[in-house]
């Protein structure tokens, strides 16, 4: 047993009316790379919070053991010393400051305890780069790097502190392949160095790939926990397991039901963001047909959400040249409202962001986009509000003990059938879905794609923005790729393949 | 469960929102035992509502601006600027009170509109805007009042405002001594709201919606009557109702009413718990911040009216520090920094606990600068009950 970086055992954690940990026992080997994986809400980061001190000793029963040593941490600060660090799916890091300012942010470097030493600074987080394999200035601002360089700062930073245990919460939910790929590299690496993580996640072809042990949640018990090396690991397997049932065809069928009329088409569209100061949108041409799911490929930061909001009534402002047409009329938003009027509507990549209002309730946000549909001269009629969020819910099996819920406690693919049911109570024609199961678990994403199948059959119009290859060829009738803010290729998606695709868009 | 296991748990659940009624009753009990009865009279009751009139509208104005994540600083000197140029209107112009009210509630509302200019269209911080707007208005109104300084208003109709009370019917014997049109409203405002209530339930339940349990139910329809019941008799004992205690009550009632019922207040609040989101789900935020910018103005001319109707003149230094009362009295009220939180109603009712520990320390013959300490605290108290006890729900 003496080979246990950790050991948890027997964790119970419970909210008021919710059993979110129960007698979870979680083992860690020295020196291994241990995948954590389970729907949302089967507990994966409620664990993880007892284990850095979010949830400080006593507020939980069970015992956590170090290196042997059993734990009681107070805080963060305790788990931090005992060489915990765990990076979120959600950056801590500060945009306004440099790299280096960030790596050491919370441990300045100093001679004297007062004054920093920037120049010995500089010169570690130099060191630091290197050993994270990330090639930029240290003085750049974090907020000029993608986010999976700002991945690897924030792994920089815990690794100034002697990590033992890192923690990576979804780390390349947001990330590209090759960012992914990166990742793994640098993972394996700081395990040839004696560092020990701990990966969550949601893609099981990456957990495949580089875990050595797979531990399966469900339910806030541990299901099983699985050797890599003795094969026992696969994607059945795991889903099985992580859902109790066996999804043979994780994208469901669909009765094609492509029209050949064209419902939405855009003419030499090019847009230009004055904030950042280029174009971010070059000769798009594209267009979509009634019951079409048409998949937009391409690499994150490729120009598909800019498309996206050039479409949906251009908020962030860019300056736009080209035409929309919808339904054969020629068309101009400025503003969401218009496009939405217009029957389209778009499910942002970022429901925490910009999609969702987390402090108002389950039926506000879902009725807040049309909220005409349930008022009368102005005045919202709450009974008849509250009857046709309960459909929605029903409909989408948002699973909330009720829809005077706020959102903000909901998990993560809750959120997002939130998301989705507030743009269907729009009842639009055209529905561009940003990223839709993103963060989201197999069983959620599941009932996603029959939420956009059954759209498509009714007739509706589906844009879908996906970084997932698998989901692209899954779920698509015709597949768009879009490259440095060019579309780059299409093809139907009887002709596709991933290699082919990402040749497109890496092109 | 027993009774008492109910009304606990109904307490706790909402004791964020039934924490401010608590605190304005302790505060009341406190005073009542401190002056000897003295703050509890049918005549100090009635001014410190006729004080609580020119902040409470003011108050109510800014909890939607800050519900919308912004700040207006600028109001309080508007006030005083906006009953200046009323004061003119009336003495210089020689205009009636019937024109003066609308023009300067419409200038209210202008001034709002420029305030709101700089931050709907180029994301100027409110902050910002709206402290040159504090300087500008402040000096607009020295200006005003340059020549002249302290205007005095000769009109009985406009001072009316401030200082009168609705008619009541001539004396007969029943009840002598009291307002018997005071008590009147009272009665019908009792029945009024027991019907609506039973309404809602019985709407509620057609509906299969959850309710409190029905003796939770009568508890609370006894306890508002009762504070009606209470407040009308008191007022009645005195004058009756004021012309301000309705305008403010009327205010409070349109905002409310506004803000948990219509489409418009949907959008202010969905502006407040997520700018991006509102936009995206087609609410024109730009033409929101105008129109919460616009009331908040109104609002500022209202408070203008009633403050220099009330001192029946218009002073040099009208509206000092009436901004920082009115954001106390919303913070105190529930209004959450942090934007998309708040009702009116707690505004209403953080502007009668300001006042009513102004007037309460004044009879205990408090010196000035203890008052400010005092109700510095109070604010700090409030703000932390607030933050802990949302925690607490979390």
């Amino acid at each position: 047993m003496n080979d246990h970086i950790l050991e948890m055992k027997f964790i119970t954690k419970e909210f008021p009316g919710v059993k979110a940990l129960d007698e979870v026992s979680f083992s860690v080997k020295r020196g291994e790379i241990h995948c954590l994986v389970g729907e949302n809400g089967a507990g994966k980061s409620t664990l993880m919070k007892v284990l850095s001190g979010v949830y400080p000793f006593g507020e939980y029963t069970g015992e956590i053991y170090l290196n042997g040593v059993e734990q009681k941490f107070s805080g963060i600060n305790d788990s931090k010393k005992a060489g915990i660090a765990i990076i979120y799916q959600e950056l801590a890091l500060i945009p306004e400051m440099s790299v280096y300012e960030n790596i050491f942010l919370g441990h300045e470097i100093s001679n004297n305890g007062i004054a920093v030493n920037w120049n010995e600074t500089i010169k570690q987080a130099t060191e630091m780069l290197k050993k994270v394999r990330l090639n930029v200035n240290p003085a750049t601002k974090v907020k000029d790097l993608g986010v999976g360089k700002q991945q690897l700062i924030e792994i920089a930073k815990a690794l100034t502190q002697d990590v033992k245990l890192l923690i990576l919460d979804e780390p390349t939910s947001s990330l590209n392949e090759d960012d992914c790929e990166n990742l793994f590299e640098l993972l394996r690496d700081l395990k040839k160095h004696g560092v020990t993580s701990i990966l969550i996640s949601h893609k099981l072809k990456e957990v495949i790939n580089i875990g050595d042990t797979v531990t399966v949640l469900r339910d806030g018990r541990t299901i099983s926990t699985l050797d890599a090396h003795k094969g026992e690991v696969s994607e059945n397997v795991l889903i099985k397991q992580m859902v109790g049932r066996e999804i043979n065809n994780i994208y469901p069928p669909r009765r094609k039901a492509v029209g050949n009329e064209v419902v939405l088409e855009v003419k030499n569209l090019n847009a230009y963001n004055p904030r950042i100061g280029r174009d971010v949108l070059k000769d798009i041409n594209f267009n979509i047909k009634k019951g079409e799911i048409v998949g937009f490929a391409g690499l994150v930061g490729s120009g598909r959400t800019e498309l996206a909001l050039s479409l949906f009534g251009n908020p962030v402002g860019y300056q736009i040249e080209g035409e929309l047409y919808i339904n054969g009329k020629k068309k101009k938003f400025n503003h969401p409202r218009q496009a939405i009027k217009a029957g389209v509507a778009y499910v942002t990549e970022d429901r925490k962001g910009n999609g969702l209002i987390l402090i108002q309730d389950v039926k506000q946000n879902i009725s807040l986009a049309n909220l005409d549909r349930v008022s009368m001269r102005g005045v919202v009629n709450e009974n008849s509000e509250f009857t046709i969020a309960t459909e929605y819910k029903d409909a989408l099996d948002i699973r909330t003990p009720s829809i005077e819920q706020k959102v903000l406690n909901l998990s993560g693919g809750n959120q997002q059938k939130v998301s989705v049911a507030k743009w269907l109570f729009v009842d639009p024609e055209i529905l561009i879905l940003d990223e839709p199961t993103r963060g989201i678990d197999v069983g959620a994403k599941y009932e996603i794609y029959t939420i956009m199948n059954r759209l498509a059959e009714e007739g509706k119009s589906i844009i879908m923005i996906s970084s997932e290859l698998p989901e692209i060829l899954g779920m698509s009738d015709r597949i768009y790729v879009v490259s440095s803010g060019r579309i780059s290729g299409e093809m139907p998606v009887e002709e596709a393949t991933q290699e082919k695709i990402m040749h497109m868009a890496t092109n | 469960m027993s009774f008492y296991g109910d009304l606990k748990k109904i307490i706790k659940s909402n004791i964020r929102e039934y924490g401010m009624y608590i605190a304005l009753l302790a505060i009341f009990i406190f005073f009542t035992v401190a002056t000897n009865g003295i703050f509890i009279s049918s005549r100090n009751i009635s001014n410190l509502l006729n004080q609580t009139g020119y902040i409470a509208v003011l108050a109510v104005g800014m909890t939607l601006v800050i519900v919308i994540r912004h700040i207006d600083l600028s109001v309080g000197f508007l006030a005083g600027f906006l009953g200046a140029v009323a004061a003119i209107a009336l003495t210089q112009w020689n205009l009636p009170v019937f024109v003066v009210i609308p023009l300067v509630m419409a200038l209210g509302i202008v001034a709002g509109l420029v305030t709101a200019f700089p931050v709907a269209q180029m994301g100027i911080p409110s902050f910002v805007a709206s402290l040159a707007g504090w300087l500008i208005y402040r000096g607009l109104l020295l200006l005003v009042t340059l020549r002249t300084g302290t205007i005095i208003i000769p009109n009985d109709t406009y001072n009316a405002i401030g200082n009168g009370f609705i008619p009541d019917f001539p004396e007969i014997s029943f009840l002598p001594g009291m307002h018997k049109i005071t008590l009147l409203i009272g009665v019908i405002a009792v029945i009024l709201n027991i019907v609506g209530e039973i309404k809602n339930r019985k709407n509620k339940i057609a509906y299969n919606f959850e309710v409190v349990p029905m003796n939770m139910f009568i508890v609370k329809l006894i306890v508002i009557s009762a504070i009606i019941l209470g407040i009308t008799w008191v007022l009645a004992g005195y004058n009756g109702l004021s012309w301000t205690v309705v305008i403010m009550l009327a205010v409070v009632m349109v905002y409310h009413y506004v803000t948990t019922k219509t489409v418009l207040g949907r959008y202010i609040y969905a502006i407040g718990g997520n700018p991006e989101a509102a936009e995206l789900s087609g609410i024109d935020v730009k033409k929101m911040t105008f129109m919460v910018f616009g009331s908040m103005g109104m609002m500022a001319a209202l408070s203008g009216i009633l403050f220099s109707s009330r001192l029946q003149s218009a002073t040099t230094t009208a509206g000092s520090l009436f901004e920082m009362d009115a954001i106390a009295a919303a913070y105190i009220g529930g209004v959450s920094a942090a934007g998309g939180v708040g009702k009116v109603t707690g505004s209403l009712i953080g502007a009668l606990v300001m006042t009513s520990l102004t007037s309460g320390m004044n009879l205990m013959g408090i010196d000035i600068s203890s008052q400010y300490v005092v109700r510095g605290m109070v604010l700090l108290l409030a703000v932390i009950f607030d933050v802990a006890t949302r925690r607490a729900s979390k």
